[in-house]
C-alpha cells in the first residue's frame, strides 16, 4: 500500500517538476514581451528623433557663391535700375567667362540662372539704386546658390542619377564644380531660416513668420485660458453645491477633453470666422480655439492640485474667522498654484503642437510676411510644417526636419520649465 | 478703439474703489457708541468698483461678439438690386471690395460696371454702419458703468454688507468661467447642427451613411462636365474604421504589454527611465509623427514590398508578387502603424493606472498559492482589471478615429471602400481637412459635407468616450 501510494507522490512530484519548468519559461516569455513592448516605443522615439536630426541638420547651413557682376551701363538704366533683367546679365556674363556668348549662350542662360537665388537680382537691384556711380564697374555679390544647387553641394543630388532623374543637369553640376574648384562658394550658418518669413523659394524661406505667428497665438490663448480655466476649477472644486448642475459640468469637462481637435477647428470656423467675422488666419482666432481646447486640461490639472491641498489649512483658515472665498483666495490658492502652473505650462506647451485646428481656419494659405498683431494673417509653426512638407522641392523636406526641431526646443523648454517649477515648489504634505 | 474704451473704464472703476473706500472710511468714524461697520472699507471700495466695472464690461463684450453679426446683416441688407443678384461668396467679396474702395485703396476682384458703381457709396455706407455701432456700444457701456456705480455708490453705510456682496460677485464669476465648459459644449453642436442640418437637407441622411460613392467636387458653373457631386461617407467610414484596427493591433498589445512591465516588473530605477520616454512620445506633436510616416515610414515599406514583390513575381505567387510591386507610398498600413505607435503611452499610462488601483491583496494571494508572475498577472490581474482596460482600449479607438494629421499626410485621399491594409484609403477627417482648406466657398454643398462629417464624428467619439468613462468609473468603484 505505502509503496503505490509512495510511488504516486513520486510520479506527481516528477509530473510538477516538468510543470515548473514550463512554467517559468512561460514566465521567462511573458517578462521578454514586455521588454519588448518598452523596447518598441524606445525604439520607434529613436528612430523618429534620429531621422529628424538627419534630415533637417543639412537645412541649419547654406551654401553662397561669389559672383562679380559687371554693372552693365549699356543695359541698366540709372532712373530706373529694378527694370533691369539682372538675372538674365549675369547669367550671360558667367557664360561669357566660358567662352560661351551670343547666340551659343541663348538657350543654356536659363540654365546658369537656375543656379543662382532670386535674391541675386534684389541685391544687385538694391546697390544700383543705393549708389548709381557703380553703374560701369564690377562688384562682387555673395549670394545664395538656388535650392537645387544648395542640395547638390551638401550631397543630397547625387552626380551619379541619371539627368533625367535629377533636377540639376549635367552642364550645370559642371558649372557648379568649377564655381567650387574656384573657391568661390562657402557654406555658411543659415541665418535666414531664422529671421525670415516663409517664401516659395526654399534657400529664402524661414520660420520666423510661423514662431511669431505661434507666438501670438500662444499668447491668446495663455490670457484666455489660464485665469477662466483656473477660475472655473476653483468653483468645482471649492464653492460648487453636490448637485445636478455641478455633476453635468463635470461630466462636461471630461467629456470635452476628449472631443478630437478636428472638431474645435469646425467650431471655430463656424463660430468665429462664419459668424462673428473675426479675421481669417489671424492669431487672434486661432488662440481662441486653443484656449477652448486647452481649457478642459487645465481645468483638471488645477482641481488635481487643489485637491491636493489638505482640508486642514482650509479649517484653520475657517476657524481663524475667515470667509469661504477669503480661505480659498488667500490659503488654499497660493498653495495649489506651483501645481497650477505646471498643469498650464503642459498643456499650452500640447497646444503649441497642435496642428489640425490651424488647418480648418485658414493657416494654411501661404503668408509671407511676419504678423505685427493678432489681427494679422498669420502662419504657425505646426502649420509651417504641414505646408512644408506638403512642397514638392526637396530642399523643403530638410527645412521641414528644421522645422519640427524648432518645434520641439520650443516645446522642451516649456515641458522643462513646467518641470522645473515641479521640482522647486512641490510640497509634500 | 475698444482698448481707449477699456482703459477708460479701467480707470473710472479705480476711481469709484478709491471714492468708496474714502466714503464708507469717513462714515465708519461717524459712528458712535458701540456700532461698528460691518464690512472694511477696501470692501465697499471693491463693491463700487464691480458696479462699475461689470455692467461696462458686459456691454463692451457683448458688443465685441454681435457686432461682427450685427454690422453683416445691416450690411448685407440694404445692397442695391445689381449686389444682391451676386452669389453668396461673391457677395462677400464686395462688402470687403467696398471697404477697399471707400479708403481710397483699389479693389482686389473685378466687376462688372453695374455692380462697380456701387463700391463707394456702398462702402461708405459699411463704415457708416461699422461707426455708429462702435459709438453705440462706447457710450452705452460708459453710460452702464456710471448708473451702476452711482448706485452703489448711494449704497455705501456703515451697516450695508459690502463683504458679502462682493464675495457673491466673485462666486457669481467663477461659476460664469466654469459655465463657459458647457457653453463650449453647446457651441461645439450647436455650429455642426446649423451646418450638418443644411447639408441633410440637400443630401439625405441615408444616403450620406450607406451611400459608397464619394466624390465631393460639385459644379462651380452649371454647364460642367461629370461633377455632380456624390456624397455617399460609407467608404470613409470604412477607411477611417481600417486605419483605427491596424492602430489599435499595434497599440493594445504593445501598450498593455508595456503597461504590465511597468507595474508588475520594473523596479523603481527602470521606471524613472522608460516613464519619461513614453511621455516623450506621448508629447511629441501628431504632425511630426505625420512627417515622419510620410517621408520615412511610407517609403521604407513600400520599398520593402515592393522588394519582397519582387522576390515574389514569377513564383507560385506571382499574382501577389505582381500586385506588391504597385504598392504606393500612401497606404492604410503606413498611417494605422505610425498612428498605433502614437497611441502606445496613451494606453500603457492608462492601463498602468488600472493595473495599480487592483488592490495588492488580489496579487498576495496568488502569490501565496505558488503562482508566477505572469500566471497571476494573467489570471488575477487582467480579469479582475477587464472593465478597466476595455475602457482605456475604447478611449484610445476614439482618438484613433479622431486624429488628424497623421491620416492627413500618410493615408491619401482616394476614397475607397476596402479592408486591404495595403490599399490607399481616406479618412473622416482627412475628408474634411480637404473639404475646408484652399479656396472655398461658403455654403456650397462641398463645404457643409465637411459640417456632417463632423457631426457623425462627434456623435460617434462621444458615445465611445461616455461608454469607456462610465466603465472606467464603475471599475474604480469597485476598488475603492
Amino acid at each position: 500500500m505505502t509503496e503505490t501510494r509512495d510511488a504516486l507522490a513520486a510520479t506527481r512530484l516528477e509530473r510538477l517538476r516538468g510543470g515548473l519548468k514550463r512554467r517559468y519559461a512561460r514566465e521567462m516569455r511573458f517578462r521578454m514581451y514586455g521588454i519588448l513592448a518598452i523596447a518598441v516605443a524606445v525604439a520607434f522615439l529613436a528612430l523618429l528623433l534620429g531621422r529628424i536630426v538627419e534630415q533637417g541638420h543639412t537645412a541649419f547651413y547654406a551654401h553662397e557663391v561669389s559672383v562679380p557682376v559687371y554693372l552693365d551701363p549699356a543695359k541698366i538704366d540709372p532712373s530706373y535700375p529694378q527694370g533691369t533683367n539682372f538675372e538674365q546679365m549675369v547669367a550671360e556674363q558667367q557664360l561669357a567667362t566660358q567662352g560661351l556668348s551670343g547666340d551659343a549662350a541663348g538657350p543654356m542662360a536659363a540654365e546658369m540662372r537656375g543656379l543662382f537665388s532670386s535674391e541675386l537680382k534684389f541685391q544687385v537691384a538694391e546697390q544700383v539704386a543705393a549708389d548709381p556711380s557703380l553703374i560701369g564697374q564690377t562688384v562682387t555679390f555673395d549670394v545664395p546658390v538656388s535650392d537645387d544647387a544648395d542640395l547638390f553641394f551638401k550631397g543630397k543630388i547625387s552626380r551619379d542619377t541619371p539627368s533625367e532623374q535629377r533636377r540639376l543637369t549635367d552642364r550645370q553640376i559642371g558649372w557648379l564644380d568649377q564655381m567650387e574648384d574656384a573657391g568661390r562658394v562657402h557654406s555658411h550658418f543659415n541665418a535666414r531660416l531664422f529671421t525670415s518669413g516663409d517664401s516659395t523659394e526654399a534657400e529664402l524661406a524661414g520660420v520666423l513668420g510661423a514662431v511669431v505667428g505661434s507666438a501670438l497665438m500662444l499668447m491668446v490663448t495663455a490670457l484666455l485660458a489660464i485665469p477662466v480655466g483656473v477660475a472655473a476649477a476653483v468653483y468645482l472644486e471649492e464653492f460648487a453645491p453636490r448637485n445636478r448642475l455641478s455633476a453635468l459640468i463635470e461630466v462636461n469637462i471630461n467629456n470635452l477633453a476628449a472631443v478630437p481637435s478636428i472638431v474645435y477647428g469646425l467650431l471655430g470656423l463656424a463660430l468665429f470666422i462664419n459668424w462673428m467675422h473675426l479675421p481669417r488666419s489671424s492669431p487672434l482666432v486661432g488662440g481662441l480655439v486653443l484656449a477652448l481646447m486647452a481649457l478642459p486640461t487645465i481645468i483638471i490639472a488645477t482641481r488635481s492640485s487643489l485637491k491636493a491641498v489638505p482640508p486642514s489649512i482650509r479649517e484653520a483658515a475657517l476657524a481663524m474667522g475667515a470667509s469661504r472665498t477669503q480661505t480659498v483666495f488667500q490659503h488654499v490658492l497660493p498653495l495649489a498654484l506651483p501645481g497650477v502652473m505646471t498643469g498650464a505650462i503642459i498643456s499650452l506647451a500640447h497646444a503649441l503642437g497642435e496642428t489640425a485646428p490651424l488647418l480648418l481656419i485658414g493657416m494654411v494659405s501661404f503668408i509671407p510676411g511676419v504678423a505685427s498683431s493678432i489681427t494679422e494673417p498669420s502662419g504657425a509653426l505646426p502649420s509651417l510644417i504641414y505646408i512644408w512638407e506638403n512642397a514638392s522641392e526637396r530642399a523643403f523636406h530638410e527645412r521641414t526636419a528644421a522645422a519640427i526641431m524648432v518645434l520641439l526646443a520650443f516645446m522642451i523648454v516649456m515641458n522643462a520649465a513646467a518641470i522645473l517649477l515641479r521640482r522647486h515648489f512641490e510640497r509634500r504634505w | 478703439m475698444t482698448l481707449t474704451v477699456l482703459l477708460i473704464v479701467i480707470l473710472l472703476a479705480a476711481a469709484a474703489f478709491v471714492l468708496g473706500r474714502r466714503r464708507a472710511a469717513r462714515r465708519a468714524e461717524a459712528l458712535t457708541g458701540r456700532a461698528r461697520a460691518h464690512s472694511r472699507p477696501v470692501q465697499h471700495g471693491a463693491y463700487a468698483m464691480i458696479w462699475v466695472a461689470a455692467p461696462a464690461l458686459f456691454v463692451l463684450i457683448a458688443l465685441s461678439i454681435l457686432s461682427g453679426p450685427i454690422s453683416h446683416q445691416l450690411i448685407q441688407t440694404g445692397q442695391p438690386e445689381a449686389v444682391e443678384r451676386l452669389e453668396g461668396f461673391r457677395k462677400n467679396a464686395f462688402v470687403a471690395d467696398a471697404a477697399r474702395v471707400a479708403d481710397g485703396e483699389p479693389a482686389q476682384a473685378i466687376w462688372e460696371p453695374e455692380v462697380a458703381q456701387h463700391l463707394a457709396p456702398e462702402g461708405a455706407r459699411a463704415a457708416r454702419i461699422q461707426t455708429t455701432l462702435m459709438w453705440a456700444g462706447v457710450v452705452g457701456a460708459l453710460l452702464a458703468g456710471l448708473v451702476g456705480g452711482l448706485v452703489a455708490f448711494m449704497r455705501i453705510r456703515p451697516d450695508f454688507r459690502a463683504r458679502n456682496r462682493v464675495e457673491g460677485w466673485i462666486v457669481g464669476l467663477l461659476l460664469v468661467c466654469s459655465a463657459i465648459a458647457i457653453l463650449t459644449t453647446i457651441g461645439i453642436i450647436a455650429s455642426l447642427l446649423i451646418d450638418a442640418t443644411r447639408f441633410f437637407s440637400a443630401v439625405p441622411l441615408p444616403e450620406f451613411l450607406f451611400g459608397t460613392q464619394w466624390s465631393p467636387q460639385t459644379a462651380i458653373r452649371a454647364d460642367q462636365v461629370g461633377s455632380t457631386g456624390a456624397f455617399g461617407a460609407l467608404p470613409l467610414f470604412a477607411g477611417t474604421f481600417l486605419i483605427m484596427l491596424i492602430a489599435m493591433a499595434v497599440a493594445a498589445p504593445v501598450g498593455l504589454f508595456a503597461a504590465i512591465y511597468l507595474s508588475e516588473y520594473a523596479g523603481a530605477a527602470s521606471r524613472a527611465i522608460i516613464k519619461p520616454v513614453l511621455e516623450i512620445l506621448a508629447g511629441v506633436p501628431t504632425v511630426v509623427y505625420g512627417f515622419f510616416a510620410a517621408l520615412t515610414v511610407g517609403p521604407a515599406f513600400r520599398e520593402g514590398f515592393n522588394t519582397l514583390g519582387r522576390w515574389l513575381v514569377g513564383g507560385p505567387l506571382d499574382g501577389l508578387g505582381q500586385y506588391l510591386m504597385l504598392v504606393q507610398n500612401q497606404m492604410a498600413l503606413v498611417a494605422g502603424a505610425v498612428m498605433g505607435i502614437m497611441l502606445i503611452p496613451f494606453v500603457s499610462s492608462l492601463s498602468d493606472d488600472i493595473l495599480n488601483a487592483v488592490p495588492q491583496s488580489l496579487r498576495d494571494g496568488s502569490y501565496a498559492m505558488g503562482a508566477t508572475k505572469s500566471e497571476t498577472v494573467s489570471r488575477v490581474l487582467m480579469p479582475a482589471a477587464l472593465p478597466g482596460v476595455a475602457g482605456a482600449l475604447l478611449l484610445a479607438m476614439s482618438r484613433a478615429i479622431g486624429e488628424t494629421m497623421i491620416v492627413t499626410m500618410a493615408a491619401g485621399l482616394a476614397a475607397r471602400l476596402t479592408l486591404n491594409p495595403l490599399d490607399t484609403v481616406t479618412t473622416v477627417t482627412v475628408q474634411i481637412v480637404t473639404l475646408l482648406t484652399g479656396d472655398q466657398e461658403f455654403n456650397s454643398t462641398k463645404t457643409l459635407a465637411a459640417f456632417g462629417l463632423g457631426l457623425t464624428l462627434f456623435v460617434v467619439t462621444l458615445a465611445l468616450n461616455v461608454i469607456a468613462q462610465r466603465i472606467v468609473q464603475t471599475y474604480r468603484q469597485q476598488y475603492d
